[in-house]
């Protein structure tokens, strides 16, 4: 031809002349024209059973035999005999498969990584485990196939293989060849030689025997005979059918690797057609396998190859074939058909779990089988009892479970979910923190934990609702891991959360259990630093509720200093939540007063140390609230501990410290949102202490009424509302104070600590610095009465006067003329302008006649006649 | 190019029909012929010649599908023929190839056909009172099916006093040939599909799943001279070897 590139062209042209196809075809292999019918899976095999039993009757029918009178020669192996046309076709394009390099089979399987036990490590195991020392049998049944044709290309075979397959082919003579009283040993040897007869008969071309045999050895897993050895007969077997997967698999992907190979992730469209036909006709040739178990194995064996037909084939074929299953009526048969299927399909396609998942669920839906009649039969005839019988189970169902539990965090996490309340219901903290183990282990690779946050917390409530005894609860080891998998603060928080509502319900004794501390301390730790600028009010307190909610439950018992320093331990780690650090003031007052309780009132040098330590705890963390109101009540309430504790300069200490923070009281303060004016709360406080400064004794450095003074002081100094008569009501209230002051016998004391009565004792000075004090009130008050009357404010001061009224009344001493007189005045004031109740005018004139009746109170009966009663006109 | 349909009667029916067997002899569809090189010398080495054929057939006659039966057969041949010198001996080679026809526009609705068998629901019984109790539940998807698709649905072993060997599904052929003077219709089995082994669960739903054999299965066939049709037996085999067999006539059809 003209344009061969072959052909010496001695022009002087500079570049050769090309002819590109002819290049191509010459790089392709060479085509050799292969005995059609020798290899191609579309012949013979078809139906080697010829017992037909003839039903083309309408209607249904029953016979008692099998046998048929009208059998003709099967037409099906007489018309595949060498016509088959579609043998023909793929013929054309036989070429000797290559070798497939072992660095690409490697990376396949890599479709499941090495965090998957592969199988390989599993059959070893298996074989060690099942064995038996009865005598097995091999019963090989080949069928006949008459046009069989001498291997070609005997040359390239050697002279072993050649004899080999000789034998085989005597073994094929339409006739059944059975080995009997083969040991295990023998058979394992038997079964290796079928798979390289296997391997011999496809590397000589001779594919239809291949499938043969390996149709044979899938036969063999119908047998049970010599039970206790299935497992090991199954790991035998499917040896069998991995090697004639991945031959058919290699022989399909080498048509296509012209002009290049195929990559690995190649789609249908990188196949080429005479491919895709040998590929489809390996399928129809495996459909029609007379015998349900051998066309289940067979086709599962070359699932793999669906990949070259179209993209849904695997994804179709697993359910068909895992459906096919429910057809196989021995129980172990099927659940070890089960396993292979889960072995194929997690190696081809791990992403597809739902068949993984439907064999497990079909296995238990025929669980009962196993318990039925055809099984008890084969047991008591082969002499096994029931629970080894069922041991031989567990190989396939542990690799089922293994597949379907590979890298399915969620599905994991979701049986995990179900299993721990199993666990909790029926075992002990032992066994759940087994699973608790298990579930840590399962979640931590690749933070799968973050998708399984609901499920996680779901395995924490299940846990709280069945173990309410925090020791034990917390001496599982892995609970605290456990709970470092919420790493999502909002999560985590919620987990805490969860957990400190059910020790608040549940923990009804109080604890020092170690265990529970600390755990409860890490607990608490996190949800108090979860809290920051952003936290919503709401939430801080409901945070500190549940930290306060702990911290009440811890006691120590009668050691009182492991107590304080707890409380010391505390107020470091929960510093930003002011309700805590009110309650350890609270709990540490509380403290001293125990050891009050304990000591009955004397303390030893020791416990006073302590009383005095406690007292140095709240002083030094009252300062760092920020709620004016509660450092001032803190201040006041641990001055009162501390007097009850006879550490005098303590309770001084904590009152001086009130005093001095008085002027810091803002005009008005924010009630649950809305800011209020602070007055009535300051009034409230002032009344408050100046109820205990009667008891707190004078400081020896400081003048008479120190503390009183101080307060007045303040109070005057105070910036108080425009328009406000409330510095006037503090002096009104100071009147009765300073008249109980002047008692001989006050009317209470503090046990053990003297009094100002008692460091006086009557002393006139002292009388008359009262009466002193008495004297400036009074001015003051009567002054801001004279300033109402001009202001108009002619209802206010009418409140005022009677309230002074009623202070002089009952403290005042109404024998002296001057004091009566301002009385009366005062009730006259009062009701100069009518706002007075009329009521509580008559209820008050009731009042004092009735004191007058009383002995050495006549003097009142004076005083009443003056004051009258006006009406409003 | 050659298309031909063979019809032969089996040897049960020769007996009978033997009065017309002259007249069963091939029905030609298509035969046509054409020179792919003139004759003279073809250079050393590999020549390819390219060649073409209509599908036209002969008067009014359809092109049937590629059929391979007993006693039917369609088939689609080319043969080459290279005449040679006169010392040479001549050279042929034969080739069959098949033929599928155009797929049918319509939709075919698949209609699922159910089924109950008991002993009573029997036919062709002699010793029913010796027929253990069962109940079998099933059905089809559609008897009515595509060729290109499997036969499915489910049977399901509702119960039994005796254990069950095999549930098995049979494919047969049903080849009538004839013409006026008779006919002879005989059925085969193209294979059969065990589905269930063995002492099944009770009450499980096994699926019935066939993949139609290509060649030896052709959309349903009815000409003048013969007819090719298909049927499914559902067979279930008792332990004690009773066969209780449920027969269902399928159409075949390629869409």
């Amino acid at each position: 031809t003209a344009g061969c590139p072959f052909h010496h062209r001695p022009s002087a042209s500079r570049s050769r002349g090309r002819n590109y196809e002819a290049e191509l075809q010459r790089c392709r292999p060479e085509v050799a024209l292969v005995e059609f019918g020798d290899y191609h899976p579309l012949k013979p095999i078809m139906v080697t059973d010829t017992k037909t039993r003839h039903g083309a009757r309408k209607g249904s029918t029953s016979s008692s035999s099998s046998s048929s009178s009208s059998v003709p020669p099967d037409p099906l192996s007489s018309m595949l005999d060498g016509t088959d046309p579609l043998s023909m076709f793929a013929a054309a394009s036989a070429s000797e498969t290559p070798a497939i390099s072992r660095s690409r089979k490697e990376k396949e399987e890599e479709a499941v990584g090495a965090d998957f036990e592969p199988w390989s490590s599993k059959r070893g195991e298996i074989l060690a485990r099942f064995t038996t020392t009865e005598k097995l049998s091999i019963n090989l049944f080949m069928g006949s196939d008459r046009g069989k044709a001498p291997s070609p290309g005997s040359s390239a075979v050697s002279e072993k293989v050649r004899t080999r397959l000789e034998e085989l082919d005597d073994l094929e003579e339409g006739s059944q060849r059975e080995l009997l009283n083969l040991s295990q040993q023998d058979y394992a040897n038997r079964i290796e030689e079928l798979n390289q007869s296997l391997k011999e008969a496809w590397a000589s071309d001779q594919k239809v025997k291949a499938l043969k045999i390996v149709i044979q050895c899938s036969k063999l897993l119908s047998d049970t005979s010599v039970i206790q050895f299935y497992p090991s007969k199954f790991v035998l077997i499917t040896d069998i059918l991995d090697t004639f997967g991945q031959l058919v698999y290699d022989r399909i992907w080498s048509m296509c690797s012209d002009p290049r190979p195929l990559p690995d992730s190649f789609t249908v469209d990188d196949v080429n057609d005479t491919a895709k036909e040998t590929c489809l006709n390996w399928f129809f040739k495996i459909a029609s396998i007379r015998e349900l178990l051998p066309r289940l194995y067979v086709e599962a064996a070359i699932l793999k190859c669906n990949r070259f037909l179209n993209k849904s084939g695997i994804q179709e074929t697993l359910p068909r074939l895992t459906a096919m299953i429910k057809g196989i009526g021995d129980p172990l048969v099927a659940a070890y058909t089960r396993a292979y299927l889960c072995r194929v399909g997690v190696e081809v396609a791990p992403h597809l779990k739902d068949s993984l998942n439907q064999n497990f669920f079909d296995l238990l839906g025929t669980f009962r089988q196993i318990g039925g009649e055809s099984v008890r039969k084969q047991l008591a005839l082969q002499r096994v009892e029931a629970p080894e019988y069922l041991t031989l189970y567990s190989p396939a169902i542990s690799w089922i479970l293994q597949c379907i539990a590979y890298r399915a965090p969620e599905d994991y996490v979701n049986c995990a979910e179900i299993w721990v309340e199993f666990t909790c219901r029926h075992f002990t903290k032992r066994e759940v923190n087994t699973i608790l183990a298990d579930i840590i282990k399962h979640m931590t690779p690749d933070r799968a934990f973050e998708d399984a946050y609901s499920q996680l917390q779901s395995v924490i409530r299940k846990i709280l609702t069945y173990f309410h005894d925090f020791s034990v609860l917390f001496s599982m080891e892995r609970f605290l891991p456990f709970l470092d998998m919420f790493q999502k603060d909002s999560v985590r928080v919620e987990v805490c959360r969860s957990i400190m509502e059910i020790f608040i319900k549940h923990q009804l004794d109080l604890t020092r259990d170690p265990v529970i501390l600390n755990a409860m301390l890490h607990i608490c730790k996190t949800m108090h630093d979860s809290v920051n600028a952003l936290t919503l009010e709401d939430e801080r307190r409901s945070l500190a509720l549940l930290i306060i909610g702990f911290i009440r439950m811890v006691s120590f018992g009668r050691d009182f200093e492991q107590q304080l320093s707890f409380c010391v331990e505390a107020r470091a780690t929960f510093c930003n939540l002011e309700p805590v650090l009110v309650q350890l003031i609270h709990t540490v007052n509380q403290l001293a007063m125990e050891t009050r309780r304990v000591m009955r009132g004397s303390h030893s040098r020791k416990t006073a140390a302590f009383v005095r330590a406690c007292a140095a705890y709240s002083f030094i963390t009252i300062p760092s609230l920020s709620s004016i109101f509660s450092r001032l009540s803190l201040y006041l309430l641990s001055g009162q501990v501390a007097l009850a504790n006879q550490c005098l300069s303590q309770a001084d200490a904590f009152l001086k410290a009130a005093v001095s923070i008085l002027p810091e009281v803002p005009r008005s303060i924010s009630v649950e949102g809305k800011l209020r004016s602070s007055e009535s709360f300051l009034l409230d406080f002032t009344n408050n202490f100046l109820a205990m400064l009667l008891v707190v004794p004078d400081h020896p450095e400081h003048g008479v009424l120190y503390l009183v003074r101080g307060l007045l002081n303040m109070v005057q100094d105070y910036t108080w509302e425009d328009n406000s008569d409330a510095k006037v009501r503090v002096y009104v209230s100071a009147l009765p104070l300073l008249a109980a002051m002047g008692q001989e016998t006050y009317v209470y004391s503090v046990p053990k600590v003297d009094s100002n009565e008692t460091l006086y004792g009557g002393d006139p000075k002292f009388l008359s610095e009262i009466n002193k004090l008495c004297e400036t009130l009074i001015g003051q008050i009567l002054d801001h009465l004279k300033v109402l009357g001009r202001d108009e404010g002619t209802r206010r001061q009418g409140a005022l006067a009677f309230s002074l009224f009623g202070v002089l009344l009952a403290h005042g001493d109404l024998r002296n003329n001057k004091l009566s007189q301002l009385a009366v005045n005062l009730w006259n004031l009062s009701h100069k302008h009518g706002h007075c109740e009329p009521r509580v005018s008559v209820r008050t004139l009731e009042f004092v006649k009735h004191q007058a009746q009383q002995p050495d109170m006549s003097h009142l009966s004076d005083t009443v006649q003056r004051l009258t009663l006006q009406s409003r006109t | 190019m050659e298309g031909v349909v063979n019809l032969q009667l089996s040897s049960k029916s020769v007996g009978v029909f033997e009065a017309f067997y002259n007249s069963v002899k091939p029905i030609q569809l298509i035969s046509s012929n054409i020179e792919v090189a003139k004759a003279g010398k073809i250079p050393g080495g590999k020549t390819e010649i390219p060649f073409e054929f209509p599908l036209h057939t002969k008067g009014n006659k359809v092109l049937y599908e590629t059929y391979h039966g007993v006693f039917v057969n369609i088939q689609y041949s080319l043969r080459c023929d290279m005449r040679r010198s006169l010392l040479a001996k001549d050279l042929s080679r034969n080739c069959e190839f098949i033929v599928h026809c155009q797929p049918q526009k319509a939709k075919v609705a698949p209609t699922p056909v159910n089924f109950t068998i008991t002993p009573d629901t029997l036919e062709n019984t002699r010793e029913r009172s010796l027929l253990p109790k069962f109940l079998i539940r099933g059905h089809l998807d559609a008897t009515h099916c595509v060729i290109s698709q499997p036969l499915t649905g489910e049977v399901v072993l509702e119960n039994s006093d005796v254990p069950i060997k095999s549930i098995e599904l049979q494919l047969v052929r049903v080849e009538t040939c004839g013409c006026a003077e008779g006919y002879a219709r005989d059925a085969t089995e193209i294979q059969n599909i065990q589905i269930a082994e063995g002492d099944v669960c009770h009450g499980l739903s096994i699926p019935i799943y066939m993949v139609f054999p290509r060649l030896f299965t052709c959309p349903t066939l009815e000409t003048t001279n013969f007819k090719v049709e298909f049927e499914v037996n559902v067979v279930i085999v008792l332990h004690d070897d009773h066969l209780i067999t449920e027969n269902f006539p399928l159409k075949l059809c390629r869409v």
